[in-house]
């Protein structure tokens, strides 16, 4: 891809959207373009990530985030080993920075990690030599989410700009949530928060968005609807009485997609709670759900990213 | 021993007023003369123009004896404690086990004479284990030394408890020192809820789980006509229920720790687990409540809340990391920048670390006064330092304060008239 200015983070890492300007996440975006373009024409570029070691070290189980990742990694070359802990040998901790440690020894150089503690892979890329990757920490951020989100909303929309975006659901417990809102608003989109008072962060109006308790006012014109995942330990931990009476008030339906603008796209980070926090028949309906683009768009994106952080490393392959 | 003679001191009693220059005459390990005057075999000091005021009283330290060592011994936390002027320290009873038998306070306060530097007063546990549920033996405990009666970092959850334990307290004329915190909206929280917490992803802890714990402990101090002392206060809404408590001439107390009029919930940026705390840090306009409730009087004393932890406890990520932080080596430093930017007088603050709080836990501490035990603090007020994790004195290096540049440095800590730092 000669000729290409390379965008450069502003760290060896990538932890989270919050923190990066617009300009980094335009070329990140237009890379990642590039590659989905590539990717159509199923062409690879396995001389870029050629030598190096590429591990996925998740402590959280995700079929789809580690694949995705494991195939953006293949098709730049990369040599990759997935690393499942299993959890209950990391609650002590101590696991955490000897697995580092191990990692370390190994000359691994991009690290691409998925932890239940918000800080994690911040913590991880203080004590390795290599990039790390957030791949999902907690409730904190999941940055390569809101990227593919992103792109998948640019490509559809033609801009992110002046966009109306409701976010909707758990929005407290969501690190999809958290990387959007700073993705979005940073790119000068109007970005809706929409759930139950229980489900939405402290002092959530102080990121930039505004806060819906009603999803009809919360949807309405808006051009994209982004669901999130209700976790059912949420209903155990009295947030929410019922996934009935949450699917009434806050899952989407055909009836409370019509507030939204005519050509709103919906969104879903996967996995989906059918008949919890959408319905069935939005989330299968190929003129508003973008749900397989976004699939599709999440290798892309990691492929953009592997190849920005790869270029920025010290040692050479 | 000699007599020892410090001659050309700052003497400074916040106690009575005395700030001027002087010399103080220390004879068998008690204040033997503020006049000068001494005998020809006295030995003398000459302190250079520095300040001597009287050791410092620290009503609040957890040290990891017994149960954890390997975080702080009861001797290392004695060799920190002297080195920050201090000559009095209070430790919390929820060790392992729990100081609740007659039997471990005294354990307590002979391994505390044993190290020679410091008084170790222990509180006893307010109840069985620190568990929250039975009353200890107050009597027995207080018989055998026990200065008070509390938790530790453990709220007394239940209503009724506390409504007991400041009851039964008051047949043996001992306050309550309750760790302010509505233990179910705490649970599992990490740091203060609000916008910073919601960026970091950190499960929150609400402000007013503090005032709500302060409102009904208040209400029970009214209903028990017991004492209630709120430790570690750090919020404006638990400061204002206590200053109006005061006014109404109702038993309650309450001291804060320098992290909470020092830093603000900004500290835990980037996940800095060193700066996890309980109560966690606040927003900034809870710091300038409890500096202005330092200066107002609605806070009594100012204690280290020292907490050792060791690096296993807090490499962790920050959720899972455990909270608390050294304090005893930065007490006084960390206390004096407040009087260097001009919030507290000189003597305000001393008097917050030293006769205040003897006075509140009813001992003979805290002042020169001739009689008085010659514990006692030369202080070089205006030399700076810069605190460094790994280089504290004592075990525990956990400091939140870490590269926080200071001003104001202990150079000797006396205790019973001997040297025992500097």
């Amino acid at each position: 891809m000669s000729g290409f200015t390379y965008p450069i983070l502003p760290g060896r890492h990538l932890l989270a959207i919050e923190g990066l300007q617009p300009p980094h996440i335009s070329a990140l975006l237009d890379l990642a373009e590039s590659y989905a373009l590539l990717n159509r024409q199923g062409k690879t570029q396995r001389d870029l990530l050629k030598g190096r070691t590429l591990i996925n070290l998740f402590f959280e189980d995700s079929t789809r985030t580690r694949t995705s990742f494991e195939l953006a990694g293949k098709r730049l070359g990369a040599d990759i080993v997935n690393m499942s802990v299993s959890t209950s040998s990391v609650n002590k901790g101590e696991t955490l920075l000897d697995t580092a440690a191990t990692l370390n020894a190994m000359n691994t150089d991009l690290l691409v990690v998925r932890h239940a503690q918000s800080g994690a892979p911040a913590l991880l890329a203080q004590k390795v030599d290599a990039a790390v990757i957030n791949a999902g920490d907690g409730t904190h951020e999941h940055p390569t989410q809101a990227l593919l989100d992103a792109l998948t909303i640019r490509r559809r929309k033609g801009r992110l700009q002046g966009l109306v975006v409701a976010i909707c659901g758990d929005v407290l417990h969501s690190r999809v949530a958290r990387s959007n809102i700073h993705l979005l608003s940073a790119m000068g989109a109007r970005v809706r928060i929409v759930g139950p008072p229980t489900l939405i962060p402290a002092a959530a109006a102080r990121l930039g968005v505004e806060v819906h308790h009603d999803m009809r006012a919360g949807l309405s014109d808006a051009d994209v609807v982004m669901m999130l995942r209700l976790q059912r330990e949420r209903m155990a931990a009295g947030l929410v009485p019922s996934a009935r009476e949450f699917f009434r008030f806050y899952g989407l339906d055909a009836a409370k997609l019509r507030h939204a603008r005519p050509d709103a796209i919906v969104m879903h980070p996967g996995p989906m709670n059918r008949g919890v926090e959408i319905d069935s028949a939005i989330a299968d309906d190929p003129e508003r759900s973008v749900i397989g683009e976004q699939v599709e768009m999440g290798v892309a994106v990691r492929m953009a990213v592997l190849d920005v952080l790869a270029r920025g490393l010290r040692r050479n392959a | 021993m000699r007599p020892l003679l410090i001659t050309n001191a700052r003497l400074l009693d916040p106690a009575s007023g005395l700030d001027a220059p002087g010399a103080l005459l220390i004879e068998g390990g008690r204040i033997a003369s503020l006049t000068g005057a001494a005998a020809d075999e006295a030995e003398r000091l000459d302190a250079g123009g520095a300040l001597l005021c009287p050791g410092l009283v620290d009503m609040r330290a957890a040290l990891g004896e017994p149960g954890a060592e390997h975080r702080e011994t009861i001797a290392s936390a004695a060799e920190a404690a002297a080195a920050g002027g201090i000559t009095t320290l209070c430790l919390l009873p929820d060790t392992d086990p729990a100081l609740d038998d007659p039997a471990l306070i005294e354990f307590a306060i002979r391994r505390g004479e044993a190290t020679g530097r410091v008084s170790l007063l222990p509180y006893a546990a307010a109840t069985k284990g620190c568990a929250g549920q039975e009353l200890s033996e107050y009597g027995l405990l207080r018989e055998a030394g026990a200065i008070a009666f509390t938790d530790g970092r453990r709220a007394i959850g239940s209503a009724r408890t506390m409504r007991l334990a400041l009851s039964y307290a008051r047949a043996f004329g001992a306050m309550v020192v309750q760790h302010p915190e509505e233990p179910s909206l705490a649970a599992g929280g990490a740091a203060t809820e609000g916008e910073l917490a919601t960026r970091m992803g950190l499960p929150g802890i609400p402000a007013a789980a503090e005032a709500i714990m302060v409102a009904r402990d208040i209400a029970l101090a009214r209903l028990t006509g017991g004492h209630v002392h709120f430790a570690h206060v750090s919020t404006a809404a638990a400061l204002d229920l206590i200053r109006a408590a005061k006014a109404e001439g109702l038993a309650v107390t309450a001291d804060t720790a320098p992290p909470y009029f020092d830093l603000n919930e900004t500290a835990i940026g980037d996940f800095r687990s060193y700066a996890k705390l309980s109560p966690p840090l606040r927003r900034e306009e809870d710091r300038l409540a409890v500096l202005a409730a330092l200066a107002d009087g609605t806070l009594d004393a100012i204690a280290s809340d020292h907490q050792p932890r060791d690096a296993d406890d807090k490499r962790l990520p920050f959720a899972q990391a455990e909270a608390g932080g050294a304090g005893l080596a930065t007490l006084l430093g960390v206390t004096l920048a407040q009087v260097h930017n001009g919030a507290l007088s000189l003597a305000a603050a001393l008097a917050l670390l030293t006769c205040r709080p003897a006075a509140l836990l009813g001992i003979e501490a805290g002042r020169l006064a001739v009689g008085a035990p010659a514990d006692l603090c030369l202080i070089a007020l205006e030399r700076a330092w810069q605190v460094k994790a790994g280089q504290l004195p004592g075990k525990a290096q956990n400091s939140p304060f870490d590269g926080r540049a200071l001003e104001g440095r202990v150079i000797a800590t006396f205790k019973a008239g001997r040297r025992v730092f500097g």
